[in-house]
């Protein structure tokens, strides 16, 4: 008897011990994530149902549901939307493509080809700002791009300027800096393809096409589907290239306008915080669910 | 085995093209960071500078006085965010992976949660809650909602799962606390973790342009890329002087890649395969 109470006690003791020491190693995470990230999540959701007045004292209103009518009805919105889908449509496609052409590539026997990753992965590790900067150079109207044209016999063009164009040198630039960084996730998936698969393809007498189709596109599919939805959720996310590019004005003629600019300008330039929350909520929710289904055939798949 | 060769010389052909369309961007500004502003006004396609001239690098730091301000905030919150997060992620996760304390799965959870949740979400309630603690246009307000990261807490929790158990039982029988097991004996053999971590997130917040953005109004609390946005306004068509900046900016980034690039490969591998 005074054994096990003896036993319990101690037990108890290493329990409180454990726990005790368990929240010193915890304080900071819970202190940030608490202020910094759980709050602010929080606050997000009722912000969305007010409208807030920044300037001096903050000030609170409370507005329900209009602020989510408001959205269908804004024009700007839907902007932001078209030209998020035209990105996606064109930047996620290509940028998969380009990085698993490249990842195959680099996972042959090739001489050097350390060097090409790291060489690869240089516009991946600059940041948006830089990358804008020195490509707003080449394309300015004295720039690079335009000396090279007129070097083969080509006109010239003002490609900052045209609406048009905009749009497609900030995706040119995205798939750039991102087919790397995918590159890099497929190279790890195609070495985690077991050779003996090959090998018994080989003996069977299969082409290397062959063994790209039933062995490697099959092993690939859930990398590419979290590629794609990766690309997918970057792209929602667009906002510095398209910030220092039009100086945060989404211009020329709304091209370069994208959702997060979007809720920049509502929150920051027209001072309307509850309306850029509401909208930030709605993006968040769409970046969720997307990111849960990925997550859910993700684990489907590797089950199977 | 003519075939072969064939083969082998077009992939080298796709790699050194893409090499070059990788690399031409960075040489051109580069170079035109050494030019003078009459060669950049020319318009020619030499990419070594006819004139080679070190002076756009001084008219910067001399033209704009808080360049080298700028500069400095950079460093200084890089340095801190990433100093903090190394211990507050470490000890979490370690917490996380080892101790068995009462709502350890209930914070795993949270963590798990808080992963999948996306950052533009927190922009304008953080805001608000910086501007009541009066920190905006401050380096707390730069730093302190920075020094966790779940994303890091969570690969130093998997880090830690995988650790062999027999350091820490010796640890435990020697008397030594938790907390000292931690720090003298955890956290050394913890390094390379510690590395890739520690570039992620120091590249992370000296690239960081929105949440400065939204934080900041002070053109003397400005980091490099907002100050680099500015400049750009002001100089336009300056390009010699906008290059120059952005090299300022962007070789320290590239150099600390290239030294640690290995760590940084097995990163985003991780990242992409978690």
């Amino acid at each position: 008897m005074l054994g096990t109470s003896k036993t319990k006690l101690y037990i108890s003791n290493k329990k409180a011990k454990e726990t005790l020491n368990g929240y010193i190693f915890m304080t900071p995470t819970i202190i940030i994530l608490g202020v910094f990230l759980l709050l602010p999540i929080l606050f997000a959701i009722v912000l969305a149902f007010y409208k807030v007045q920044p300037l001096g004292e903050v000030s609170y209103n409370f507005r329900g549901w209009k602020t989510f009518l408001r959205m269908v009805s804004d024009e700007r919105v839907w902007i932001a939307l078209k030209n998020t889908a035209e990105y996606v449509a064109i930047v996620v496609p290509i940028q998969t493509i380009l990085a698993l052409t490249l990842a195959l590539i680099l996972n042959t026997r090739l001489k050097g080809k350390t060097w090409f990753r790291v060489l690869f992965f240089l516009p991946t590790v600059t940041s948006s700002a830089g990358l804008t900067l020195i490509f707003m150079w080449i394309c300015n109207s004295n720039g690079l791009l335009n000396s090279f044209l007129t070097f083969i016999g080509l006109p010239t063009y003002n490609w900052l300027g045209d609406p048009n164009v905009a749009l497609k040198a900030i995706m040119l630039m995205n798939i750039w800096s991102t087919a790397p960084l995918f590159m890099v996730i497929y190279l790890a998936a195609l070495q985690d393809i077991p050779e003996t698969l090959y090998e018994a393809a080989t003996i069977d007498g299969a082409s290397l096409w062959d063994k790209f189709i039933c062995i490697t596109l099959p092993f690939l599919k859930p990398v590419t589907f979290f590629i794609i939805v990766m690309g997918i959720i970057g792209t929602f996310q667009l906002f510095d290239q398209s910030y220092i590019f039009s100086r945060g004005s989404g211009g020329p003629n709304n091209s370069t306008l994208t959702v997060v600019l979007l809720i920049y300008q509502y929150a920051f330039r027209s001072l309307d915080m509850g309306y850029a929350a509401a909208l930030a909520l709605m993006l968040a929710l769409v970046i969720m669910i997307v990111t849960l289904i990925q997550r859910y055939w993700f684990k489907d798949q590797k089950l199977n | 085995m003519k075939r072969f060769y064939w083969i082998k010389g077009s992939l080298y052909t796709i790699l050194i093209l893409y090499a070059i369309i990788t690399f031409i961007p960075f040489a051109w500004a580069l170079s035109a960071s050494f030019k003078p502003l009459s060669e950049i006004v020319a318009g020619g396609n030499n990419f070594i500078p006819q004139e080679f001239t070190l002076e756009n690098y001084k008219q910067i730091f001399s033209q704009e006085p808080l360049f080298g301000r700028w500069l400095f905030n950079s460093i200084f919150v890089a340095i801190w965010v990433t100093g903090f997060n190394l211990l507050f992620n470490s000890m979490a996760g370690y917490a996380l992976a080892r101790i068995n304390f009462a709502g350890n799965q209930v914070w795993f959870l949270i963590i798990l949660v808080v992963l999948m949740v996306p950052g533009q979400i927190t922009l304008i309630p953080t805001f608000l809650i910086l501007k009541s603690l009066g920190w905006l246009n401050s380096y707390q307000g730069l730093i302190v909602p920075n020094v966790v990261n779940a994303t890091f807490i969570f690969m130093m929790r998997q880090f830690f799962i995988n650790f062999p158990k027999d350091l820490e039982e010796a640890a435990a029988l020697d008397g030594l606390s938790y907390l000292e097991t931690f720090f003298q004996i955890v956290l050394p053999l913890a390094k390379p973790a510690l590395a890739a971590q520690a570039i992620f997130i120091f590249m992370g917040s000296w690239n960081n342009f929105l949440t400065p953005l939204l934080i900041v109004s002070d053109s003397e609390m400005f980091t490099l890329p907002l100050g680099l946005n500015t400049f750009k306004g002001q100089y336009i068509s300056y390009w010699n002087y906008i290059m120059a900046a952005s090299m300022i900016f962007t070789l320290p980034a590239l150099a600390i890649y290239a030294f640690f690039n290995r760590y940084f490969i097995q990163g985003v591998t991780y990242t992409g395969s978690k």
